[in-house]
């Protein structure tokens, strides 16, 4: 039975997922992405088709569950931000060379504008790279719809799904027309194609051209795709390429009858036989697209001479940030509205660590142990404690990727740099970290890690962090000498005592952790509600 | 029918909310909803902002046009300021007037107040004070939206039924409480 529901586009994802019948979603928090898993923790359906939703420890291993569950036959679900992209790569590549024995849909959400990111990286590029079908849905409906199609698509072709979606799709919400059933399992079945999946040299070579040819294929599915649509206009002195929610602002200012061609794209491969149909028919190409030039770039190398496109490459949309309403209109050539001049007794506000919070003491005893040493350097990372960066702060030199302080901090030790000091959250340390207090603790580095544990994930807003009650065990594991491995609680009251441990971990020569820990203020807010 | 909102304050004081109980309204009304929200970093203590745009037909952008709100509703006096370019030239702003000081530049309260003040179509209101009238101190952001309730086009009892429905969970207590702080808004705001 269909019903309607006003949900996020994270959350249309979600119950689009649940629907396909997934065995189960395999993500790390991660903004824009974090509500499609938190959507499904909190669904009573997925609760009773036992759909696997607990956090994993960081996107390599979310996506290696998920293709083991494709191998079996069965679908999942794996999703991350742009940047968990980076960290899922390697079985993400290997993966699209080895296939999809059960549908296996791979959800990247970018954050043009990084409103919560260090990069605007598309991850359109990452479809190409790997040669998969890359989906971009327009608005909430399409994100819903597009899961079914992309399980099948992925079935079908024998090959994981992209699906790349931006902050304003996955966090904005829109009434959604769903089904109430929920698709039964497949059995567990072997792949057609076992060989594939054992991506020795040999197999590989086998499996490249095939992998090619079907990406070829994938572009002709692509023009023919209900998602990727050309609209006629009269006025063919321009063509309009949108994509994804680009779409939604060259609407907003033209409305349902656009004079000019306008082809909408939601499906990778480019469609090019449609690209080549506006350039036959119009001089100009106009490229709107959130993220990247990165149809723009193509289609200039599809396109005969004497055919000019425009986007942002050439500066008619910006070479950064975000689309918006307004700017989409500036190059279609339109007035800007009238508006009233921007607020003169207005300043910007950025985000601050929130009052009470552990990272606040722990920083202030950390700058009193730094302060003696001239020139020192904080290696940090990723999370709330980031804003550690910011006045009246000012305690952090770096912040690149999940763990890099660690290892920064040993790179910079074995340069000579002294006292090397890193800053990382808990879940940032099992996410990335372990490997790197490995590296430090094998050559027992002169480096002190310490390891801010607010007991959750906390800038993603809250959700289990793994290494919670294992952190002292995990680095004892790795090498820490056990009396160098120490535990504070970060409390005004005890600032002298944690000043004393910094400093006396400082002198030791050697690889030492010092795991400051305190319940996040706001998930130790929540839980007092609760009880 | 179409009312183009953007819900601004600072991370953690609410704005969400008003936008569920509208959107809530909204939907009982058969109306079109979009609203693009900003989780993540920026909750900590920074700007915060919601667009919301409700329509009787289809709504084609999840964000709206600089000069193309009709109303913006503020949790917080500066961040009203801040969405000011955003407005049409006939569009509301309804905004607390209390300052949520969390910068050390944060500017002079006065000057801020005159500014808004001088907007032809304005509603200033000391919602805290009002919804600790009403009983109701933490009902502040509800207090907000019955004092812009009149200009979005809904009816009183379509936002009546749309805070029953989203407190019903919590109790007939903060139902009450909170469908006073309401009325307490909207009182307060034809004054």
């Amino acid at each position: 039975m269909k019903k309607k529901r006003l949900l996020l586009g994270d959350e249309a994802i979600a119950m689009g997922a649940i629907n396909a019948g997934i065995v189960g979603v395999y993500a790390y928090p991660g903004t824009p992405s974090t509500e499609i898993t938190e959507f499904i923790q909190n669904s009573p359906a997925a609760k009773d088709n036992n759909v696997f939703c607990r956090w994993c420890t960081n996107e390599k291993t979310a996506m290696e569950a998920a293709l083991g569950v494709s191998y079996v036959g069965r679908r999942s679900i794996v999703c991350m931000k742009h940047v968990g992209m980076n960290v899922a790569a390697d079985p993400f590549m290997n993966g699209a060379m080895a296939g999809a024995n059960g549908g296996l849909i791979v959800i990247v959400a970018d954050d043009p504008s990084m409103h919560s990111s260090q990069g605007e990286q598309d991850t359109r590029f990452y479809g190409k790279f790997a040669l998969v079908p890359t989906l971009e849905p327009s608005n909430q409906q399409e994100a819903y719809d597009m899961m079914e199609y992309g399980f099948k698509l992925s079935e079908e072709r024998d090959i994981p799904v992209l699906m790349r979606v931006t902050t304003r799709m996955a966090h904005s919400r829109a009434v959604v027309e769903y089904d109430d059933a929920i698709e039964p399992r497949r059995e567990l079945c072997n792949p057609k194609n076992p060989a594939s999946w054992i991506l020795l040299p040999a197999n590989a070579r086998k499996k490249y051209p095939v992998l090619i040819d079907n990406y070829t294929h994938l572009g002709q599915v692509a023009c023919e795709s209900g998602y990727n649509r050309y609209f006629d206009g009269a006025d063919k002195s321009l063509g309009i390429v949108a994509c994804g929610i680009a779409y939604n602002y060259l609407r907003e200012n033209v409305g349902d009858d656009c004079r000019y061609p306008v082809l909408k794209i939601s499906q990778y491969p480019l469609p090019k036989d449609l690209v080549r149909r506006m350039a036959a028919e119009c001089s100009t190409i106009l490229v709107m697209e959130e993220g990247q030039p990165f149809v723009e770039e193509q289609i200039q190398g599809i396109l005969p001479h004497g055919c000019t496109v425009k986007g942002r490459l050439t500066g008619d949309l910006p070479r950064t940030g975000e689309l918006t309403p307004d700017c989409v209109r500036a190059s279609l050539g339109m007035q800007p509205h009238e508006t009233f001049a921007p607020a003169e007794n207005v300043v910007p506000r950025p985000p601050a660590l929130c009052q009470g919070c552990g990272h606040r003491d722990l920083y202030n005893a950390l700058n009193r142990a730094m302060e003696k040493f001239e020139d020192h350097k904080v290696f940090s990372d990723i999370g709330c404690y980031t804003l550690g960066a910011l006045p009246p702060f000012r305690a952090i030199s770096s912040c690149i990727d999940m763990g890099a302080s660690i290892t920064m901090a040993k790179g910079a030790a074995d340069a000579g740099l002294y006292p090397a000091v890193a800053v990382i959250g808990d879940s940032t340390f099992t996410h990335s970290g372990i490997t790197g207090l490995l590296d430090a603790a094998n050559c027992n580095a002169d480096i002190v890690v310490v390891i801010s544990d607010n007991i959750t994930t906390g800038m993603t807003g809250g959700q289990n962090s793994a290494g919670t009650g294992k952190l002292e065990q995990i680095c004892m594991a790795v090498g820490v000498a056990p009396e160098h491995v120490r535990v504070v609680i970060p409390l005004p009251k005890n600032m002298d005592e944690i000043s004393r441990v910094i400093d006396e971990e400082i002198a030791y020569h050697g690889t030492s952790v010092i795991i400051s820990r305190r319940e996040c203020i706001q998930t130790a807010k929540r839980h007092l509600k609760n009880k | 029918m179409k009312k183009d909102i953007i819900l601004t304050g600072v991370g953690g004081q609410g704005i969400l909310s008003i936008a569920t109980v509208i959107g809530q309204a909204a939907i009982q009304e058969n109306l079109y909803i979009k609203q693009a929200e900003v989780h993540g970093m920026s909750q900590r203590g920074g700007d915060v902002q919601s667009n919301l745009r409700i329509s009787s037909s289809p709504i084609a952008s999840d964000l709206i046009a600089r000069g193309g709100a009709d109303l913006v509703i503020s949790l917080e006096p500066m961040e009203a300021l801040r969405y000011r370019h955003y407005l049409a030239k006939d569009g509301w702003i309804v905004t607390n007037v209390t300052p949520f000081v969390n910068i050390p530049n944060y500017p002079d309260i006065e000057k801020v107040l005159d500014e808004l003040r001088a907007m032809q179509n304005v509603i200033l209101l000391d919602v805290d004070a009002v919804a600790k009238e009403a009983g109701n101190p933490r009902g502040s952001n509800i207090v907000l939206l019955g004092a812009c309730s009149h200009l979005l086009g809904i009816s009183s009892e379509r936002f009546e039924e749309g805070i029953r429905g989203i407190f019903a969970r919590k109790g007939e207590e903060m139902v009450e409480a909170n469908l006073k702080a309401f009325r307490a808004g909207q009182a307060a705001a034809v004054k």
